[in-house]
């Protein structure tokens, strides 16, 4: 008789939470009638967010002690309860973003069903903790994020991204499953605490199996030299799915590149250190040099999201308490900054009818000044400016790679904040400092869309990023109860 | 409530720029709502005058919350005599600035009366953060509402004015942040009251280097020019009069009182930039062809000297630079009005196309001649007893810059009556119409105050230069400024001085 290991349902509960919404909208997309699917289906997969949200407060707060659980093979812990709590709440406003959006109806329980799909497969993923587990949960959400990119498929360059996404995605997979092998060959362990304690430190085979396991999940939190499928992917796939790409999946690829750096690769770390400060050296340097050239909104966000993926390897270089906690601090505003920065694309793109340039922002903040405002918040967000969540991320992620000893990762993160700042600002001077008069093109028609779901969803993101300024000791205790889960 | 006073200060105005925002008022009332605002704004500093014990050298106003513990900061607010005055400085200028606005109208007034109140908030902030990253955010905070107003309501050269006033202010206050992060971690807190002195001189530099491009001081005065001509005359007016000044309070509160080591050994090559930028600020504003540009011009020059003055480091020079920020911060803001009013008539700045308005615009010529007085410093003005004082505490120590610096009062008297005699007098220029107004009511309202506290000053020039720094002597400043009302830290320990 097979032995059965024992299973903890509520620690699975956040991913069971999506996987219920998603068999009920694969369901819904073929019975409930065509007028009220997408309706329906937005209500049950923002339902299945708002449930496994709900289900990960719980689970952190009740998980104070990390430990293995269902025969090793994930964590129940709170760093990777903090990290579907993030997830899950991309994931709500994800569904805000994506309901106003002019999907043919065909495919709209489709696309809830995958997007519910993506974030079950991202909390699986951050709580694994084997080899096995992990690279299931990478496959799990990169398949459903290929989908998702080429859902519409007569979007222009839609399929494009979906194809570029898929086949780089597919490297860096295959890369990270045969790092995997390697270190597997090396020290004989799957589990994480098992590789780390198994004594083959500065084996070559354990060495390259780390080096790659580092590109694959380079690959997925899209950091250069790693990101070249980026800029496409996200300019491609829909808005919506791109503002989910951005925030969601680097939550969780770096939360997991951290905690298997950490926990199976501790021997290994004057390495890993110094080939991540590389790679946020990397990222820093081309994210923010090619986002100078970008006309196009969308472009320009993906190359400051690999920028924004190379400050937050900062934290993970640094290699201590303080960076798992600047790690986790970060990633709250940058989520909200990310996914609001997208919608407010997304929301001109509704409007216009044509992809979001530079040119074809001019005058957007006086026309709509709310969004104006919050798209405005975002930027400076981005650039580290106060009343907003992304100074305090900025200034942790420096102290963290100050207690490190690195100060020229700090010079190195200025130097890439100072270049950033004349895109960032490019895009408040195209909103606010430009007349619509010199926009060449007419609007879709009308009055702009009303599209409440959207406005709420900016709000979210709004109130998120100011008051994570403010309220930055409460989000601290969280960030310090995740890291404390870490072994450092 | 005495300490609940500072956070007013800082937060009033700021919350009159959310009512502005959000509240749908046409643009007379947002208007006059902002300049509600800032004239309450003003009375709360005139009772934290009142209220202000001059005898002690102690941080008074106080207010201390924690922000984050894990890495010691707390938003922590207070004011020293020079902050009282750089605040009062603050929000008489930023009244002035806003009631000008309101009188001359601005397109999109919600958003730009609220920037304004905005503006101010974050500059009162800055003058009284005790701590590092609060400083860091308030001084920060004021780029993004002076972006937004060169951006959107500047000239027509505005685009290119912002971008280079941002990209210079960004490059130096994150040099400054490092400097932060990597001197507040070593000392294990960022509370301005608790920080040690230290010796690192790159710490030194990157605090040194945002100041020196937020005052500006001589070679990093590339943006100045464009952002004081491209922007509209009122933030103009505050950006010279009192956004520079939180560069000066900077040297004074951080530079020079953290790091006295390099101070000491930096100061030679920082006298003779200041001194650089004196006279070759004073030599461009003689030859700039236009009133904006003298007045810009002139502000690098003056901000050469609040420098001189600082670094002088004793005394005199001290008590003289708090005294000529102020005189400056007034000085040139009026200006500044006045060359709005101007080109309100004359459609343009332009030396070579003004001239003759004297004639039959009395007011006009009065307030224009009596704010021009006083920016030349002649005997018995209140610039006057500022310039002395500085150039006396400097001839203590480095007679060769105080000598220069004297000469350059000269230079000074002379571009100050070209730009006089080139708008008032001298025939009347092809811009100038006959049917050009003298100063209206309003006008009037803004710059006669302003022009009145100056010639105050002149009479009393004490008022401030006697109570910049409380009882204990401006020379110890280093110890007074990190005395906490506990105790007193290493340094004062290691320097005793007579308090």
């Amino acid at each position: 008789m097979i032995h059965k290991p024992h299973i903890d349902w509520f620690a699975l509960s956040p991913t069971l939470a999506l996987l219920a919404a998603l068999g009920l909208l694969l369901l819904m997309a073929v019975l409930v009638p065509r007028r009220i699917r997408k309706p329906s289906s937005a209500l049950v997969c923002a339902s299945g967010y708002v449930a496994a949200f709900v289900l990960a407060v719980l689970l952190a707060d009740k998980s104070p002690h990390g430990k293995p659980i269902i025969a090793d093979a994930m964590f129940r812990d709170r760093w990777s309860a903090v990290g579907a709590v993030l997830i899950a709440g991309c994931g709500v406003i994800a569904v805000l973003v994506s309901y106003g959006e002019r999907w043919r109806e065909l495919h709209v329980g489709e696309y809830y069903a995958l997007l519910a799909s993506a974030g079950a497969g991202m909390i699986f993923f951050v709580s694994a903790s084997n080899l096995m587990t992990l690279f299931l949960g990478l496959e799990w959400f990169s398949i459903s994020l290929y989908v998702l990119c080429a859902i519409d498929y007569d979007l222009v360059g839609s399929l494009e991204a979906g194809l570029k996404y898929l086949i780089v995605g597919a490297v860096g997979s295959a890369t990270l499953l045969f790092g995997s092998a390697l270190v597997y060959g090396a020290s004989g362990q799957l589990d994480f605490d098992k590789i780390a304690t198994a004594g083959h430190a500065h084996d070559p085979l354990l060495v390259v199996g780390l080096a790659m396991v580092i590109v694959g999940l380079a690959f997925k939190s899209s950091a250069a030299p790693f990101h070249m499928w980026t800029p496409d992917a996200y300019q491609g796939a829909p808005t919506p799915v791109t503002a989910f790409m951005s925030s969601a999946t680097k939550v969780a690829a770096l939360m997991v590149t951290y905690r298997v750096l950490v926990t199976a690769f501790s021997g290994e770390q004057r390495l890993w250190t110094w080939a991540i400060a590389g790679i946020a050296c990397a990222s820093l340097a081309i994210g923010n040099i090619a986002a100078l050239a970008q006309r196009n909104v969308k472009r320009l966000l993906a190359y400051s999201s690999v920028s924004h993926a190379g400050f937050m390897m900062i934290p993970i270089a640094a290699a201590n308490a303080l960076g798992g906690r600047a790690l986790v601090y970060y990633l709250i505003p940058y989520c909200a900054l990310s996914l609001g920065a997208f919608a407010i694309v997304a929301a001109r793109e509704r409007e216009l009818g044509v992809p979001v340039t530079l040119d074809n922002l001019a005058g957007f903040a006086w026309e709509r000044p709310f969004f104006g405002v919050a798209m405005a918040t975002f930027m400076f967000g981005f650039l580290g400016f106060p009343l907003t969540g992304g100074f305090v991320g900025k200034f942790y992620a420096f102290a963290a790679a100050y207690r490190h000893g690195w100060w020229w990762l700090i010079v190195v993160g200025v130097a890439g904040t100072i270049v950033s700042a004349a895109y960032y600002l490019a895009v408040v001077r195209a909103m606010f400092m430009r007349d619509s008069a010199e926009l060449q093109l007419a609007p879709a028609g009308g009055s702009p869309p009303r599209d409440l779901m959207l406005g709420a969803g900016v709000a979210a993101c709004l109130a998120v990023s100011v008051g994570s300024f403010f309220a930055v000791q409460p989000l601290i205790d969280v960030a310090h109860a995740a890291a404390a889960a870490l072994p450092f | 409530m005495n300490h609940w006073l500072t956070t007013i200060l800082i937060f009033l105005p700021v919350a009159g720029a959310l009512a502005i925002w959000l509240l749908p008022l046409d643009r007379y009332w947002a208007g006059s709502l902002a300049t509600l605002v800032s004239l309450v704004e003003v009375g709360f500093w005139i009772l934290s005058v009142d209220r202000f014990q001059f005898g002690r050298s102690t941080l008074q106003f106080e207010q201390q919350q924690a922000w984050f513990r894990d890495l010691g900061v707390s938003y922590h607010v207070g004011q020293f005599a020079f902050s009282l005055w750089l605040v009062g400085l603050t929000t008489i200028v930023s009244a002035a600035a806003i009631a000008y606005a309101w009188w001359a109208g601005r397109e999109r007034a919600r958003a730009y009366f609220g920037l304004m109140l905005f503006l101010t908030g974050a500059v009162v902030g800055v003058f009284t953060a005790q701590d590092l990253l609060v400083f860091y955010a308030f001084f920060e905070a004021m780029l993004i509402p002076l972006y937004v107003l060169i951006g959107v309501w500047g000239g027509a050269g505005r685009l290119g004015a912002t971008l280079k006033f941002v990209v210079y202010t960004v490059a130096g206050s994150l040099l400054m942040l490092a400097a932060i992060i990597v001197y507040g971690l070593q000392q294990g807190t960022f509370d301005l009251t608790k920080l040690g002195p230290s010796s690192n001189e790159w710490l030194f530099l990157g605090f040194a280097v945002a100041f020196a491009v937020k005052a500006p001081l001589f070679p990093f005065h590339g943006w100045l020019p464009d952002a004081y001509r491209e922007a509209p005359p009122e933030v103009s007016a505050v950006l010279s009069g009192v956004v520079s000044k939180a560069a000066a309070y900077g040297f004074l509160r951080i530079a020079v009182t953290k790091f006295p080591g390099p101070t000491h050994d930096t100061r030679i090559p920082i006298l003779i930039l200041a001194t650089i930028g004196l006279v070759y600020g004073s030599l461009l504003a003689f030859r700039a062809p236009d009133i904006r540009g003298v007045i810009a011009y002139s502000s690098l020059a003056q901000m050469g000297l609040i420098t001189l003055g600082i670094f002088a480091t004793n005394d005199l020079g001290l008590d003289g630079a708090v005294l000529q920020m102020v005189n400056h911060g007034l000085i040139s803001a009026t200006l500044f009005l006045l060359a709005g009013m101007i080109e309100r008539r004359a459609a343009t700045g332009e030396l070579a196309l003004l001239g003759g308005m004297a004639r039959g615009r009395p007011l006009l010529a009065t307030i224009m001649l009596t704010a021009g007085v006083m920016a030349l410093a002649v005997p018995l003005s209140t610039a006057f007893a500022g310039e002395f004082l500085i150039l006396a505490g400097l001839f203590q120590h480095f007679w060769v810059y105080a000598v220069i610096g004297a000469g350059a009062i000269v230079l000074a008297a002379m571009y100050t009556l070209r730009l006089v005699s080139a708008v008032l007098h001298e025939r009347v220029g092809p811009a100038v119409s006959d049917a050009a107004l003298d100063l209206r009511a309003g006008e009037l309202a803004v710059v006669v105050p302003l022009v009145a506290l100056l010639v105050g000053l002149s009479a009393w020039p004490a008022a401030i230069s006697g109570h910049a720094f409380g009882k204990a002597s401006a020379s110890s400043i280093t110890s007074a400024l990190v005395e906490t009302p506990g105790g007193v830290n290493e340094l004062a320990a290691a320097a005793p001085v007579g308090r």
